[in-house]
């Protein structure tokens, strides 16, 4: 469908020259159905990257491939219908409510890890650690002077931790009172406000803590570290007995997930090769926290970075499409 | 009120809704919703069928603009397409705004149409804006068109215009969010969805101005009408509705401001095109890049809405020159066809006109981000201690007054105020929305909406009102005036936001700045509009009777501007709370979180609901605000009465 392409296009600030050449690969060969597979876009870099790659993969094998802009959440709605078919990124920290409704349903499949793992945790610019000497460790966060430090009017004289959206889930409010941590959890809106706060406070080197992610641009472009919560468990979210506080529930860190990809039952009978290949496809956290770089602190275009990684991983990505 | 207090301990019910009253309302839509999605059928096919039928008619002209406007003419699907015809050229686009401009307005309107797309080309916006363009140029027409059909249809039959209001009401103030997850399901994924969405919250003021138009026709030309024996459909087409245009041109002016403030949340669900780079912009703190996409936007409204007051003023005029001008307009449809003929020739050869060099487009870069790191660096303090005056005097203390409130005196206070302003029925709507409100569980979050809201739109008042006086009285001050709220109006308040969170930081004082930002407009708007209809012999005659200036003000225009000022205050909080889920994005706790959260959820029922708590408190200032300056102006109105 046209219009989708175009808005892929718009967003890649590809030329329109470029963007005609990108007519199927190799002439001759044979796939399956020469409809579109349609990838659904978001709106944060990496997604963006991982979306494009497995697209001009699917090109590579002679496959029509359209991107469509969609929200995260609510595309599920069209993967089930069969609207869209692929989406590339789902966390296990933030999509996994989502996706298993969704393939409940069976209209919807899991297609595996796509190799990269969520990293979803509290985190500080370096600078604090002359406040708090005790970081990364959790436990310098309970000394009183040091919680001050992160304190504003409002919160004073608890800390101010700022927490992701209400929709990300994350227990940090659970967190807090079961570690017995002085902080108070105020939530951001959205991503954009999270990251917002930190570079205005990194800007003045004034003191943060806050929910910071990975693969993301953040943990490249400012220097910090993770605090380091007790080790997450199972039993430590399911079981109050476990981990630190025998009463409590969730008095440890936040689970690293995996990243899945998910697409429409109806892919792998319709594009058998499109589906193996999106299974096949793999990437880890340090290939893509380079790429994620260089375009939103370096300004290039995913397209040129994928097109650069393309031509340098020739023979991983010829292994997803034979 | 003293009684509620001393109450608590005694009757908890009134404080907190005990569980067994609330309805469960949000399961029945989220049911309602499921059979309408899944099993609703009207025989031959279902309801979904039906949404997916009008989707496909939709967009068969919307892929017509698109392919016009940016893609070209394409053979082929997705990545295999290949062109078979360009588009127009930018200097095509560029070309007939401007020509359209000289030929509805003169010179100095085709050098604003030309320079606001000069200024999008130039700021490399152009590929978005065109995609823009294509989504405003269906849903425009089609609002405008569907707006004036039911404004008919309610003008001509009374009953219908009793069950429309209502309608019209919630399709103004449940949030876009609240209904994107069905219209989603309905309509499919993509940029036909987008203008649905996009149309069903455009499309309500043009309905209410054709009916207003429409109803103030003067009995003398209906009844020419009449006598010279038009049938039915000559009466409507040829005699009410152009006797009507003025107003209805009102109607097609805020059709397209309010397509153009969807353009963000459209892009949310697969629109594209300008909305989308605001988006992504921000989202990697590229301040300048939001901020260039953000202006582009409100360079299209400015276009979009001077051309097409320009166009319908000279239809106007031309009905009083008569045939004459069917023959003048022949000149600017040949160069129009020259043009477009011209360009595309060119095009196959200078790839520059096809797009636009990358090397001539100018970019503000690091401009902006630079000025906020430079406020934010030097002035953060300064601000911060302003903030957290504001924070704890005011904003916090009245935030608890209003959480600790009981529900049922609340409920009773407003019903109170409904009867001494508008008597029994007005009483028991009131006090129905409140209770409703209060039944379907929401009631913390709507306080949270109330205060917010409450005090933005104080806030605005507070700053509107007076810039409105001083703009009313001079020419000067208007001009530049006008401009900032037309931006503010139109800018998407995603551009200001992000500034906004690096200063003051994620919470209510930014969503304050936010909401007073957007709903300060109507405040100046109407206040102007108001005083300067006051009819200059009674302010001769005040002058006359030696009041001094301020008396005058005071005492005679303000009095007599009263009506229109009370409907910008109402306008002020329609605006205030449809910012809500805006706010939501930084962070509140109020209904427009709860909306946000259902949205990511894929949660039909619960955004529904708290939608409709939103459109509930929205009905219930309405119509008391309403009822209040009905009864000012009845009071004024005794006033010239021979009692005094």
């Amino acid at each position: 469908m046209t219009p989708l392409t175009r808005s892929a296009r718009a967003l890649l600030a590809a030329p329109v020259a470029a963007m005609l050449s990108w007519a199927p690969g190799p002439a001759g060969a044979e796939v399956e159905s020469t409809d579109p597979i349609k990838l659904t876009l978001h709106d944060w870099t990496g997604q963006l990257i991982t979306t494009t790659m497995m697209g001009e993969v699917l090109k590579k094998a002679g496959y029509t491939v359209d991107y469509v802009q969609a929200d995260y959440i609510a595309q599920f709605a069209g993967l089930k219908t069969g609207d869209l078919h692929v989406a590339m990124e789902i966390w296990e920290t933030t999509g996994r409510d989502a996706m298993d409704e969704a393939t409940a349903t069976g209209d919807v499949e899991n297609l595996g890890e796509t190799g990269m793992q969520a990293i979803e945790e509290w985190w500080y610019p370096i600078y604090m650690k002359e406040q708090c000497p005790g970081l990364p460790n959790w436990e310098a966060l309970l000394d009183e002077a040091c919680a001050e430090a992160f304190s504003t009017a409002e919160t004073a004289p608890y800390g101010r931790y700022l927490g992701g959206p209400v929709t990300w889930g994350g227990y940090d409010d659970e967190r807090v009172a079961a570690l017995e941590l002085p902080f108070e959890v105020v939530h951001a809106g959205t991503d954009a406000a999270l990251f917002a706060e930190l570079e205005s406070a990194y800007q003045r080197q004034a003191p943060i803590i806050l929910w910071v992610y990975a693969p993301h641009w953040a943990p490249a472009k400012y220097q910090g570290e993770w605090v380091e919560f007790p080790p997450y468990s199972a039993e430590c979210y399911a079981d109050p007995a476990a981990s630190i506080n025998p009463d409590e529930a969730y008095d440890c860190g936040k689970p690293r997930g995996p990243i899945w990809k998910v697409a429409w039952a109806g892919v792998k009978d319709k594009w058998p090769g499109a589906y193996a290949a999106i299974k096949a496809f793999t990437i880890d956290n340090d290939a893509m926290g380079k790429m994620v770089t260089e375009v939103d602190l370096n300004g290039r275009t995913v397209e040129d970075v994928v097109t650069d990684w393309m031509a340098e991983n020739e023979g991983v990505w010829s292994g997803w499409i034979k | 009120m003293s009684l509620w207090l001393v109450g608590q301990p005694f009757a908890e019910w009134a404080f907190k809704v005990p569980r067994a009253w609330r309805m469960p309302l949000q399961r029945w839509i989220g049911d309602a919703m499921d059979w309408l999605v899944q099993d609703a059928s009207f025989g031959l096919f279902t309801f979904t069928e039906l949404t997916r039928f009008i989707a496909a008619v939709i967009d068969v002209p919307y892929r017509i603009a698109l392919s016009l406007l940016s893609t070209g003419w394409l053979e082929g699907q997705g990545s295999a397409a290949v062109q078979q015809l360009p588009p127009l050229s930018w200097l095509a686009v560029i070309g007939l705004a401007a020509l359209l401009g000289l030929h509805a307005g003169g010179w100095r309107l085709a050098a604003l149409a030309g320079g606001c797309l000069l200024f999008i080309l130039l700021f490399g916006q152009w590929d978005n804006a065109m995609v823009t363009s294509a989504s405003i140029a269906i849903a425009v027409p089609l609002g405008v068109a569907g707006g004036l059909l039911l404004g008919l249809a309610a003008y001509r039959w009374p009953m219908f215009e009793k069950i429309l209001t209502p309608i019209l009401d919630l399709m103004q103030t449940v949030p876009v969010f609240a209904y994107l997850v069905p219209i989603l399901f309905l309509f499919g994924f993509g940029p036909t969805a987008a203008v649905v969405a996009t149309i069903i919250y455009a499309l309500p003021p043009m309905t209410r101005v054709a009916i207003v138009a429409l109803k103030g026709v003067s009995d003398e030309i209906r009844d020419l009408g009449r006598m010279v024996g038009c049938s039915r459909r000559q009466m409507t087409w040829r005699v009410m509705v152009p006797s009507a245009m003025p107003g209805l041109m009102v109607g097609v002016n805020q059709v397209i401001m309010l397509s153009l403030n969807m353009v963000i949340i459209a892009s949310m669900i697969g629109a594209g095109g300008l909305g989308f780079e605001v988006l992504a912009a921000l989202r990697r703190l590229d301040i300048g890049t939001g901020i260039e996409a953000g202006l582009a936007i409100v360079a299209l409204a400015i276009v979009l809405d001077r051309l097409s007051q320009a166009v319908a003023d000279k239809q106007r005029t031309h009905e009083q020159v008569g045939q004459t001008s069917l023959i003048a307009r022949h000149p600017y449809i040949l160069t129009a066809l020259a043009l477009i003929g011209v360009t595309s020739l060119l095009g196959i050869g200078v790839e520059a006109l096809r797009s636009f060099p990358e090397s001539l487009q100018l970019s503000t870069g690091s401009f902006w981000a630079d000025v906020v790191r430079w406020i934010n660096v030097n002035f953060f303090d300064q601000l911060e201690a302003f903030k957290d005056l504001l924070l704890l005097n005011i904003l916090i203390p009245i935030k608890r007054l209003l959480l600790d409130l009981p529900w049922a005196g609340v409920v009773g206070l407003l019903a109170l105020a409904g009867w001494s302003l508008g008597g029994a029925r007005l009483a028991l709507t009131v006090g129905g929305l409140a209770l409703l409100i209060a039944l379907t569980g929401q009631w913390e979050k709507a306080m949270i909406t109330v205060y917010l809201c409450g005090l933005s739109v104080v806030f605005a008042c507070l700053i509107g009102i007076p810039i409105g006086i001083v703009a009313a009285e001079n020419e000067r001050v208007w001009g530049p005036v006008r401009v900032v709220i037309d931006t503010l109006q139109t800018l998407p308040s995603f551009v200001y936001l992000m500034p906004a969170v690096m200063l003051f930081r994620v919470g209510d004082f930014t969503a304050l700045i936010a909401v007073v930002a957007y709903a300060v407009a109507p405040a100046i708007r109407y206040t102007v509009l108001g005083l300067r209809q006051v009819d200059p012999e009674l302010i001769e005659a005040g002058r006359m009777i030696g009041c001094t200036p301020l008396q005058l003000l005071t005492k005679i225009k303000l009095k007599l501007a009263w009506p229109e000022i009370m409907l910008g205050i109402n306008q002020t909080i329609m605006l205030a709370l449809s910012m809500l889920v805006i706010t939501a994005l930084v962070g509140t706790r109020d209904l427009g979180q709860e909306v946000y959260i259902a949205l990511t959820k894929a949660d039909t029922g619960r955004g529904l609901v708290a939608g409709l708590a939103v459109a509930c408190i929205a009905m219930i200032a309405d119509r008391l605000i309403t009822a209040a300056a009905r009864r000012g102006l009845e009071r004024r109105r005794g006033g010239h009465g021979p009692r005094r």
